[in-house]
């Protein structure tokens, strides 16, 4: 373990946890004096190659309020057959089948190595995968054509024992029965009313409290399955009947008039949808799979109205108090969230079009359940097409790389408490002692729901250091976490994940240095980051980066080294060098500015930036820049507007989109035609990288982002433009050399304006 | 009848003397006199009040039916007697001013007259202590001061006789029926009226009816003159439309109606007329011509809108028009300019249907669409309950296969290859079920909606469809409903979502259009229009009775009204196995213009039939859609009630979301001014209607009648059954809001009035203990009899609620020949004439003493359908007509008969065929043998008896109506 750096990597590549602090401030005063809090990036199911899960079940610890899983940090008698638990230091007996174990004949949970280990839950009933697919028929006819050949494509990739459904909508919602032969069979609701579940499960037939006839006989256990198979039915059964369907799907006939939107019912869809799950499915996995060619337009969950002369909300009339529908279908949607959430079931949305869609609104019923947001021009684009593809993805052992209905509990040594978390999940409130009063996220808890996630599906969990001041750090000087995540896997195991980490504690004042190098400033930056876009869904902008600007002042007040008042001299260490960087791109980074951005823009990147892992989030908030040109191989170089130089193509990942950028002699080169002559080879050559490059992750990310291929002069070039830094401006260019770089038309700073900014407020003696 | 050839085709006028000349004893027996007053009197044609004015009446139809009568009747002396100065030849008596309507107003018809007992009446009701009266009455009438019944009538004598024993009377000629009364040809008259009065000497609907064929039947009606009567509704005859409106249309209570209403009022005598805007015409009539204005539109008076028809007067050269209506002049536009010929018609007339019709019909512009927009071709929908008890009983299966054949009968426009009707298809139970059959999908697809709470219509386009495009995905989805439904456990069932869903589809569609549901059960599912069982013969002849027939909830009135906005009819096939409250399901089909149809207990074997024909007749009936009707009168009355089945939201309008051919709207008018004798009275009915084809019309009919100031003049142009239609549609309505006795009592003191109104103010001065009726109310108190204990107004113990709400929606929209035949049935001896004699058997009176033991008969009221055996019937005629060896062996309640190959059985069955093809609603037979248990239900029919429910027989209504009369005129 050379250096922190690997330690980090080692960890995150072992247990899926990356630490802003890697070892702790003793105390909760230092802890707070150290700005960035303590708190880590989780991927509860961050895929490892090594980790067969393991076929029995967790030991736990017997003390009812702790249940702390037994693992390598527990200190064991084998003599004795006992075990402590490093969290409440409870002495537990172990179970009858540990009776052979010896210092050299230890189960898996107690090797180092295995600090993350799975179990799989043979108890419990198995119940099948569950795809709900709800879809807009307000769709223009190539639109729809090219969304019924996804959705039939999706068919044979959906495992053969799923369970799917079909709701389909637009001024009004229909059920499909899928059971029936010859006529097809659809339940009908309205658009515009908001039904409880109990009245949804009332007109599906499903809450029947069995016929008359049967009445007389003794009621059937296996009556459940039978009258929800009526909607949800295996694929292999019916694969072809929900083909044909699928095929005959029509547009919404009901008219549409000039100067009219069309009626779009997607409040009441999802209603339905979450309804039929609720009442048939509780508590399994299963996906509402929402594909929206528009806003909602009446009902409840209605966005905008169907008149097109007003145009749907902008920021702006959200700044104004004027979008009229926004807080009573947001309350719908939440209510929808909630409802799912806790179902267990999570929800998909797809929108798809060139207008907004709503996804403001609607924003909650992914974020709260964990399911997929993406957004696109068109579903008869490679974008949604693809992404849809990957959703069905699978892993190495041929599971599909989706899990349902999991809870995360987080356990923690006496000295630390729970402040919360910021990800895809939903409290479960469970008061616990090791939760914090101070809440940071979403808090007040020790478990949380996720209701769909993946592998990457990453969250931020928050704490807080409750030691007192004076009080001496604990014997061993170890705190330790415990991560439980229990989950329903793809092929409809139940399985425990425990992550079980643990930290060396530090006197601030005299280890300073240590906790300094164990900074991750990575981490750091995304943990920082997501709160700071947690608190822009709820706070004003402009508040939210005065909060970041004081954070980052203070981290550098606290960790620079500098003479008072002297801005040049101050310096930070390397561990911090990277920080103020990316607090400069995320200051101008899509979630916290909404300038240029729809609402539902917005909402789609605060979404994906609320669960990538660290890398991506990264990417997110700093995208990555490549050069290729011909005086070596493709580079990384900065993301400033000195990189675009001429002779170069540059390759930049946002995450959301791939942009290559042909440098003006480039693209000369390649209007000339050179690429095709043989003796320029190298040319196309050098045209060709980019591409192949881009592709690589193109097939790699989930969602597809949004390939851009464009030279300089070009619109598209905007993209490019938009995200470096703009070290040359239209303000100051003549002051900066003529040789390199293009000059941005911005007045947004650049980073080294903002630097001497920090560098000055941070030697101030003043603040 | 041997006169018949001679008589006239006007009706006899026949006044009825009832009680003796002398006061208070009655020491003879009196014979109740029987007159066969429908044997023609053959006087005026015009006027109907023969016999008083021979000098002014056309000779030869008095001279032939003097003689005819004569010559056949033994009794030919007596009638020539000077005592009978109402006949023609004579002249009358001073006791008698003649008829003319200028004479003074006692003037009397000629009528027959019936001596009763003079002073208190005998007997108060028409019960047992009704007979009392005859046997003590004397009926000997004294024939010198009663000069005015109808001369020529065989059965006058019989009155002559005052206390001693009657003149020899040959039995035979009292009979009216021609059908020999066994007692009466036994028993001298005078014997046995002692204790009765005998039946035969009352007035005799069947010889009324049977005398106007004869009379009246063969020359076609002319409509060429104002105020003419027409035919009786039961009399085959032609119409020649010269001017007035076919009374196949129109038929009017009386053609001729009194100037002020003063005389109005004190004749009682309702004024209404009987309108069937879109009645079938026989094939040899032509139906109206339609009259294209072009974008002008009709024309019409500028300030009561009438519409251009024979009596406008155009003046000034033709260049402009002089409303008949409200007589505002308006100018002819230049297109229709027509010079005029001397005598001011234009010469055009005979050109131009409006000018010379009474009835045709205008195309009507965009400004009579609504929206202003031509509407779309109308709609069917049809609704199936798929509930157990429909699914059980066969009822779905059966329809289904039916639909499928039934759909390529759909009304069509003149010679139109294919309707142009669009069809759509539900079932429900407690959801509803809609089915896409767009003829491009290879599967119909059902969509459920379960929100019957809210109910909306899921789908658009393929809902309705044209059926020859949609045939396959039509006939794949009537396969299969069946077998989607077949193992339903669901028995509730909902009724306003169903109607409102139907509405709601047609509304999308933008068209008119009717819907047929096929209901089994009272809709206690949660959901709007939901209903409980609130059946309790308890309140039978309580104040709360009325409650029975009112609906439960006014949500269905409300739906109603919607419906009709949308042009949306609805006919409701109704498979009731216990109350499904009739009164209220039958709100919407009653308001929209919808039939009801009702199969208690449907079985498919008994029932298939029936229902069948009646759901074919229904679908293939040519209907006017999304109809206003409006009747304009003449300035001095006005139309001010309706009754039928629509919907009125002013008091002018009647608004009919669907009208078929058998629909009748009964219009009563009042006065609101003076009238004039000289110009009459003018009436138009303007129907506005969309056609099969989805055409827009208006349909105008026309009748012009005679005003008089004088009572006589009204009484000659009544016409009874018309009288009775309305009284009935009245009385009917009355009981949605009065206890049902005072509807009685209203009925049978109007009826009192009217009476006495004639006895005081047209009869001559005769006797106060005699009744006098007008000849033509003669049967006014038979078939008024007839309304007072039909079913509705005095139910039996066995007729059930729903069946009298059934029967009181149906009266409401029944024409004058359904209302006839309804409230007095037709009884039709089938083995007395021989059997090669094809025509219909002349009918014999609804009594069972008319019945003989060895015949065989048929009974139908246009609803039921009864073939009664009687128990020594020949075993010849068991055998030819039910196969079976002898009397006994005959099952009783069987509907079918067996096909035989020979000549009785033949006839029979085609008698029963064209008695069948004369109705509206198919009527199933039923076979009751005498002595039967079934025999109660068909004795239910004989209306001159006395009823077990309590009804009077006819001759204790009789006496109980003179009771009244006199007790008015004293």
């Amino acid at each position: 373990m050379a250096t922190y750096l690997e330690f980090i990597q080692q960890n995150e590549d072992q247990d899926g946890v990356r630490f802003s602090w890697n070892v702790w401030p003793s105390s909760r005063l230092e802890a707070t004096r150290m700005v960035v809090p303590l708190a880590c990036l989780l991927t509860p199911l961050k895929e490892r190659l090594d980790l067969p899960p393991v076929q029995y079940e967790p030991v736990l610890c017997s003390r009812p309020t702790c249940k702390a899983i037994l693992n390598p940090l527990c200190q064991v008698d084998f003599r004795a057959k006992l075990w402590a638990c490093n969290f409440c230091f409870q002495r537990n007996q172990f179970p009858p089948a540990y009776t052979g174990i010896t210092e050299v004949n230890q189960p898996a949970e107690l090797m180092p190595q295995f600090s993350t280990i799975e179990y799989m839950i043979q108890r419990g009933a198995q119940s099948p995968l569950i795809f709900l697919y709800v879809v807009d028929t307000c769709l223009e006819e190539d639109d729809l054509q090219a969304l019924k050949e996804s959705l039939q494509m999706s068919l044979s990739l959906l495992p053969p024992d799923a369970l799917v459904g079909l709701i389909t909508f637009g001024r009004m919602v229909q059920v499909h029965e899928l059971s029936c032969e010859g006529i097809s069979k659809s339940y009908v609701f309205r658009g515009t009313k908001d039904l409880t579940a109990k009245q949804i499960q009332d007109m599906l037939g499903l809450s029947k409290p069995a016929m008359p006839m049967q009445q007389a006989r003794s009621a059937q256990p296996q009556e459940h399955p039978f009258v929800s198979s009526r909607f949800l039915q295996p694929v292999h059964k019916i694969d072809m009947n929900l083909t044909d369907l699928l095929g005959e799907l029509q547009r919404d006939p009901w008219p549409v008039t000039q100067g009219k939107r069309p009626l779009r019912s997607t409040g009441v869809a999802l209603s339905i949808a979450v309804g039929l799950l609720e009442g048939t499915f509780p508590n399994t996995g299963a996906r509402i799979m929402l594909f929206t060619g528009g806003p909602p337009t009446q009902g409840p969950g209605m966005v905008v109205g169907d008149e097109l002369k007003t145009p749907i909300r902008s920021w702006h009339d959200i700044e104004k108090d004027n979008a009229r529908f926004m807080k009573k279908a947001t309350k719908h949607y939440e209510m929808l969230a909630n409802r799912t959430a806790a179902n267990g079931h999570c929800i998909d949305i797809y929108a798809c079009a060139l207008d907004q869609t709503g996804l403001l609104e609607m924003k909650c019923c992914t974020n709260v359940t964990g399911g997929h947001m993406v957004m696109g021009d068109s579903f008869n684009t490679s974008l949604f097409k693809q992404t849809f593809q990957r959703i069905f993805s699978k892993d190495f052992n041929g599971n599909f790389r989706m899990a349902f209905g999991a809870t995360l509990e987080v356990k923690t040594s006496r000295e630390l408490k729970i402040a919360g978390t910021i990800g895809p999940c939903v409290s479960l409130n469970v008061k616990g002692p090791c939760v914090s009063e101070n809440e940071l996220g979403v808090g007040g808890t020790s478990q949380w729901k996720i209701c769909g996630l993946d592998p990457t599906t990453t969250l931020g969990i928050y704490f807080e250091v409750v030691n007192q001041h004076n009080a001496p750090i604990p014997q061993g000087g170890r705190g330790a976490i415990q991560f439980v995540t229990q989950y329903q896997h793809s092929s409809t195991q139940r399985r425990i994940r425990v992550t079980t980490i643990a930290r060396n504690w530090a006197d601030a004042q005299s280890q300073l240095k240590h906790i300094e190098a164990a900074f991750d400033q990575e981490a750091a930056a995304v943990l920082m980051a997501r709160l700071g876009v947690f608190r822009a869904e709820s706070e004003e902008g402009p508040d939210v980066l005065r909060w970041l600007d004081r954070q980052l002042i203070r981290l550098c007040q606290k960790f620079g080294q500098y003479n008072k008042e002297d801005s040049t001299s101050f310096r930070l260490s390397d561990s911090f060098s990277l920080y103020p960087q990316f607090m400069f791109h995320l200051r101008r980074s899509p979630f916290l500015q909404v300038f240029n951005n729809s609402p539902d823009e917005s909402s789609y990147y605060r979404h994906h930036f609320a669960r990538q892992d660290l890398t991506q989030s990264l990417i997110m908030i700093q995208p990555i820049l490549y050069a290729y040109s011909f005086h070596g191989p493709p580079e990384p170089v900065l993301l400033d507007s000195g990189s675009i130089l001429a002779d170069r193509i540059l390759l930049m990942d946002t995450f959301f989109q791939i942009v290559i950028y042909l440098g003006e002699t480039i693209a000369q080169w390649r209007k000339a035609g050179y690429q095709d002559m043989p003796e320029y080879e190298n040319f196309k050559h050098l045209l060709q990288a980019p591409l192949d490059d881009a592709q690589e992750i193109l097939q790699a990310r989930f969602p597809m982002p949004r390939y851009i291929n464009t030279e300089h002069g070009g619109s598209q070039a905007r993209f490019l433009l938009s995200k470096v830094n703009p070290s040359q401006t239209h303000n100051n260019l003549y002051a900066w050399g003529q040789e390199t770089g293009a000059p941005i038309l911005t007045d947004d700073v650049s980073l080294q304006v903002f630097m001497d900014h920090l560098k000055k407020l941070a030697v101030s003696s003043a603040s | 009848m041997q006169i018949s050839g001679a008589a006239a085709p006007a009706p006899p006028q026949t006044g009825l003397d009832y009680g003796p000349p002398t006061s208070g004893s009655f020491p003879n027996s009196g014979l109740y006199g029987s007159y066969p007053q429908g044997q023609a009197p053959p006087l005026n044609l015009a006027q109907g009040h023969p016999g008083t004015q021979p000098s002014q009446r056309s000779a030869p139809p008095q001279a032939s039916s003097f003689t005819s009568p004569a010559s056949g009747g033994p009794r030919m002396p007596s009638m020539t007697g000077p005592l009978l100065p109402g006949q023609g030849f004579g002249g009358p008596p001073v006791s008698q001013p003649n008829h003319v309507s200028s004479t003074p107003p006692q003037a009397l018809p000629p009528g027959t007259q019936m001596t009763g007992p003079p002073g208190p009446p005998p007997s108060v009701h028409p019960s047992q202590a009704g007979y009392q009266l005859q046997q003590n009455g004397s009926f000997g009438p004294v024939r010198g001061p009663q000069p005015n019944y109808g001369s020529p009538y065989p059965g006058a004598p019989t009155f002559g006789s005052q206390p001693g024993p009657p003149q020899s009377l040959p039995p035979k000629r009292l009979d009216p029926d021609a059908i020999p009364s066994p007692q009466l040809n036994e028993l001298p008259p005078q014997q046995k009226t002692r204790h009765r009065i005998d039946p035969d000497a009352i007035p005799s609907p069947i010889q009324v009816i049977e005398d106007d064929r004869n009379n009246r039947g063969s020359e076609p009606f002319v409509t060429d003159v104002r105020g003419q009567v027409p035919p009786l509704v039961t009399t085959n005859f032609l119409v020649k439309d010269q001017g007035n409106a076919s009374p196949r249309y129109i038929r009017c209570t009386s053609y001729n109606i009194p100037c002020t209403s003063d005389v109005a009022k004190q004749a009682q005598v309702p004024l209404a007329a009987v309108i069937k805007p879109l009645a079938r015409l026989p094939p040899e009539e032509a139906s109206p011509y339609v009259v294209d204005h072009g974008e002008s539109g009709p024309l019409r008076c500028n300030r009561c809108k009438a519409y251009m028809c024979p009596f406008m007067q155009f003046i000034e050269g033709g260049r402009r028009f002089q409303c008949c209506f409200c007589s505002c002049i308006n100018d002819v536009p230049p297109q229709y300019f027509q010079h005029l010929d001397h005598t001011g018609r234009r010469v055009d007339a005979y050109d131009r249907p409006e000018l010379s019709l009474g009835s045709y019909e205008f195309l009507a512009t965009v400004d009579y669409c609504k929206n202003n927009k031509f509407p779309s071709p109308p709609a069917f929908i049809f609704m199936i309950d798929v509930s157990y008890n429909a699914i059980r009983s066969g009822l779905v299966r059966l329809l289904c296969e039916e639909l499928k054949s039934l759909l390529d009968f759909l009304p069509r426009e003149g010679g139109a290859e294919e309707s142009a009707i669009r069809v759509g298809f539900v079932t429900y139970n407690k959801v509803l079920h809609f089915y896409n059959v767009k003829s491009s999908l290879a599967q119909p697809q059902m969509m459920v909606v379960s929100d019957v709470a809210d109910m909306f219509v899921p789908l658009l386009d393929g809902f309705l469809v044209n059926v020859s495009e949609s045939r396959t995905v039509i006939t794949s989805l009537l396969d299969q409903i069946p077998e989607m439904f077949a193992d339903t456990r669901e028995t509730e069932t909902v009724f306003a979502p169903v109607i409102q869903a139907g509405m709601e589809a047609l509304k999308a569609a933008e068209c008119a259009g009717k819907l047929f549901l096929f209901h089994t059960s009272l809709p206690i599912a949660e959901a709007p229009g939901k209903l409980k069982n609130r059946d309790d013969r308890k309140l039978i002849n309580t104040d709360k009775e009325k409650t029975l027939f009112q609906a439960q909830t006014g949500a269905y009135q409300t739906l109603a009204k919607e419906c009709v906005a949308q042009g949306c009819c609805v006919a409701l096939f109704l498979f009731p196995n216990q109350y499904v409250d009739v009164a209220t399901l039958s709100v919407v089909p009653q308001l929209t213009g919808g039939s009801v149809y009702k199969y208690a207990c449907f079985q498919v074997e008994n029932d298939q039939e029936r229902f069948l024909s009646d759901l074919c007749r229904d679908v293939q009936k040519v209907v006017g859609f999304d109809a206003v009707m409006r009747v304009r009168t003449s300035t001095g009355i006005r139309a001010v009630d309706f009754f039928g089945a629509f919907y009125m939201s002013n008091t002018t309008d009647v608004e009919l979301a669907g009208l078929d051919v058998d629909k009748t709207v009964t219009v009563e008018f009042k006065h609101d001014d003076r009238l004039n004798e000289e110009s009459g009275a003018l009436l138009q009915c303007a129907l506005l209607y969309t056609s099969c084809a989805g055409q827009r019309r208006l349909r105008i009919h026309n009748l012009a009648l005679n005003c008089c100031t004088q009572l006589a003049d009204l009484y000659r142009n009544c016409e009874t059954d018309t009288l009775i239609n309305y009284m009935a549609k009245f009385a009917y309505r009355g009981v949605l809001n009065s206890p049902v006795k005072t509807v009685r009592d209203t009925l049978i003191t109007q009826c009192a009035q009217i009476l006495a109104c004639y006895r005081k103010n047209c009869a001559s001065p005769s006797s106060a203990g005699q009744l006098i009726l007008p000849e033509c109310m003669k049967l006014l108190p038979v078939y008024l009899n007839c309304v007072l204990k039909s079913d509705v107004l005095q139910p039996g113990a066995e007729v059930t609620t729903d069946d009298r709400a059934y029967v009181r929606q149906l009266v409401t929209s029944m024409d004058v020949a359904e209302t006839n035949v309804f409230f007095y049935p037709r009884l039709l001896p089938l083995t007395k004439s021989p059997i090669e004699n094809t025509t219909e058997p002349p009918a014999v009176r609804a009594s069972e003493e008319r019945l003989s033991n060895g015949d065989i008969y048929l009974l139908e009221n246009g609803l039921n359908l009864f073939l009664w055996v009687g128990a020594s019937v020949q075993q010849g005629v068991v055998q030819s007509l039910f196969n079976v060896s002898s009397f006994s062996h005959i099952t009783s309640g069987l509907s079918v008969l067996p096909v035989l190959d020979n000549p009785l059985s033949k006839k029979v069955r085609g008698l029963i065929d064209s008695l069948r093809a004369q109705r509206s609603r198919y009527m199933k037979l039923i076979v009751v043998k005498q002595e039967d248990k079934l025999e109660m239900l068909f004795k239910h029919f004989l209306v001159e008896d006395k009823s077990l429910s309590g009804g009077a027989s006819y001759v204790d209504f009789l006496c109980h109506m003179h009771k009244e009369i006199r007790q008015l005129l004293s």
